[in-house]
């Protein structure tokens, strides 16, 4: 084959295809008008590929919909529309059991809080032995074996010592990487890493961000990191997605999407970041309001109520996510074919 | 700086808390001034002691905490030693302050307005029409409709909340208004809009700020001056530009280089390997030495002294002024 010559990143196929992912939610306070039902539209028609070795990043403020996004992929959730492929599967609508133990095993987890995320009455070799024995990655007698190479694959070291440990006895941190390790044991091809840093001290958020960009190139794991800090974005992942009120805004690789921003929410986003250099004078922003909550949305762009550079077609049509130079993708009336 | 009076000097502040594993020292002999109209900055990682500080400060301080040294004063009085109710009358009046859980901090079954009309008929004679008056030229202030006066606090969203909160903290014009995370629950641009209110007002009403956060980098756009506070005790305090510039203090510079930034060449950064000390078993010598990537056996025996290595820039770290390491190591050698 002539693709010999390509570089092995590009010719790796995508572990994961989300195509139309939406999610919607029955508003509450029972039905509307007529007698119909409310919807929420926590997530519409987000699409993605997760590469092994690649880190992905989704991008947005609270109630954007980004956590929705991964609970359908860890189907914690049904999806309402759109289809999941795991390795050219359809996972979408996975209901058994087995299936499900099957998928999980591959695709795991690591939560925000990994104060929450422990039990407090285990030691950490506990936490690490039970997804070992669940998915029989091992036998018996090397279960030991292989939860203090975990750990020492984590960077928490002595080993022998961290194992014999109880949670309240690890800084935050150290909780976060035996949950990193935990996720680790059964060997999975995806994960799903929803706010990994964003309740640990400042000094050590770093090292789990180094952390994870170790684990994808030595383990070739695809990654998909969640998070409100574009600048952790822009450290660690390989691709990012912008979502705005339960909907992609822009897409692509990392240094284009934040070196040349082209949706106004993307330029609002990056502006509102502290910046040592030029201090807050003469930096004003615009966008005054929060994320809202869409509830059966109209026809419309749903950045208008606050969108510098809204037209009268943004009110009345909804642009479409187009490509606006290669692999960069936009949802806005400003750039062409949208 | 003129030679004016600082507003508010800070001085050997220690705050212990006790606990059944003995007495945790959250706050170990602190001082500072912050000068009138000056916004002063107090960063630290959970736990540092910055919050315990500054609840000291406004002297509301609860079981087990207590402050068991130093001196508070306001404009030269010592308020730490005032009688409750006198600290009651002067609290708000003088000082407020703008909590990190501002979302919680209003009553949830009472409406905008009333909790106005409480807090000012607190402290003033006036009627509840004035008062209400008052309210909503507050609101108006922060970019809240006068109109909300009306609303019960859950009609808000967080942002408008925490907008509520600092019109409260404005309503008797103090002096100084302390503020502890109050951005922290919320979302960048959300964050940035407030920051920005918060300075204009300042820039017109002319009050000085304690802000204290774990943000360093948002503390560098913000404030005048940045004290650095590690394991109860300030370790670095300078001219935030200068501490941005030039960090002396191992841990400063640690902490500058736990920010990915959106700007300039991609590097690896490092961050600073280990985590905080347990207070209630602190390292012996220099607090930081576990973690610090210059230390030396003779640093984990000798406590570093916060001295001004240039004018206005005071470290704590045994890198800096060799005359005091000497005299240390002569009365350690001595004893």
């Amino acid at each position: 084959m002539s693709a010999q010559a390509l570089p092995v990143e590009v010719a790796a196929p995508p572990v994961m295809r989300v195509e139309g992912l939406t999610m919607h939610f029955p508003a509450g306070g029972g039905v509307g008008p007529f007698g119909t039902r409310r919807w929420i539209h926590a997530v519409d028609d987000v699409s993605f590929d997760l590469t092994p070795g690649r880190v992905t990043a989704l991008v947005g403020e609270s109630g954007s919909g980004k956590s929705t996004v991964v609970r359908c992929l860890a189907r914690l959730y049904e999806p309402t529309a759109g289809t999941i492929m795991f390795h050219g599967e359809d996972v979408t609508h996975l209901k058994q059991r087995k299936e499900l133990l099957q998928y999980r095993a591959q695709v795991q987890m690591i939560f925000q809080d990994p104060f929450g995320s422990l039990n407090p009455v285990k030691t950490v070799e506990h936490h690490i032995e039970r997804p070992l024995k669940i998915h029989h990655i091992v036998p018996r007698n090397e279960i030991h074996r292989r939860v203090l190479d975990l750990l020492s694959s984590v960077g928490l070291s002595p080993a022998q010592e961290f194992a014999a440990k109880y949670p309240h006895q690890l800084s935050g941190g150290q909780r976060q990487r035996v949950a990193i390790a935990r996720t680790l044991a059964v060997e999975p091809t995806v994960l799903l890493a929803d706010e990994p840093i964003s309740m640990l001290d400042v000094s050590i958020r770093i090292g789990i961000l180094n952390l994870m960009h170790e684990l994808k190139a030595s383990r070739n794991i695809a990654f998909l990191y969640i998070t409100h800090d574009i600048a952790s974005a822009r450290y660690i992942a390989d691709d990012v997605l912008v979502m705005y009120a339960g909907q992609v805004v822009e897409q692509g690789p990392t240094d284009a999407v934040l070196q040349n921003p082209l949706h106004p929410y993307t330029r609002l986003l990056l502006s509102a970041v502290p910046n040592p250099e030029a201090g807050l004078t003469g930096r004003r922003i615009q966008g005054r309001g929060e994320v809202p909550v869409v509830i059966d949305p109209p026809e419309a762009c749903r950045f208008t109520a606050r969108c510098p550079n809204v037209m009268d077609r943004c009110r009345t049509a909804m642009p479409r996510l187009a490509e606006v130079e290669p692999g960069h993708l936009v949802r806005c009336y400003l750039y062409p074919n949208s | 700086m003129t030679n004016r009076e600082p507003l508010l000097r800070v001085e050997d502040l220690v705050v212990d808390y006790y606990s059944p594993r003995g007495v945790v020292r959250a706050v170990d002999h602190i001082s500072f001034d912050i000068m009138p109209g000056e916004i002063v900055g107090l960063a630290g990682e959970s736990g540092c002691g910055k919050s315990t500080a500054a609840n000291a400060i406004l002297g509301i301080l609860r079981e087990p905490a207590q402050m068991t040294n130093g001196r508070i004063f306001f404009q030269g009085q010592d308020i730490a030693s005032m009688p409750p109710r006198a600290h009651r009358k002067f609290r708000w009046r003088h000082i407020s302050m703008v909590f990190q859980s501002a979302m919680n901090a209003l009553n949830p079954v009472l409406r905008v307005g009333d909790q106005f009309v409480d807090m000012v008929q607190a402290h003033e004679r006036v009627s509840k029409r004035d008062a209400l008056d008052r309210a909503r030229d507050l609101l108006r202030m922060v970019g809240i409709d006068p109109l909300r006066v009306s609303a019960y606090p859950h009609e808000l969203s967080g942002g408008m909340r925490q907008r509520v909160i600092i019109a409260m903290a404005l309503a008797l014009q103090p002096e100084l208004i302390i503020m502890d995370e109050p951005t922290t629950a919320l979302d960048v641009v959300v964050q940035r809009e407030i920051l920005q209110e918060i300075e204009e007002l300042q820039r017109e009403l002319q009050f000085a700020v304690l802000f204290i956060t774990h943000d360093l980098s948002l503390l560098v756009e913000f404030s005048n001056r940045i004290a650095i506070m590690y394991a109860g005790e300030i370790v670095e305090m300078a001219r935030a530009q200068e501490l941005f510039r030039e960090p002396k203090h191992p841990y400063t510079v640690g902490l500058m280089n736990s920010f990915p930034s959106l700007v300039g060449p991609k590097s690896m950064i490092t961050g600073i390997p280990g985590s905080p000390p347990d207070l209630a078993n602190p390292p012996t010598g220099c607090r930081f030495s576990p973690r610090c990537p210059h230390c030396t056996p003779y640093k984990t025996m000798v406590h570093p002294v916060l001295q001004e290595i240039e004018p206005g820039h005071l470290v704590a770290c045994h890198l800096y002024g060799a005359e005091q390491e000497l005299t240390h190591e002569r009365a350690s050698t001595a004893s």
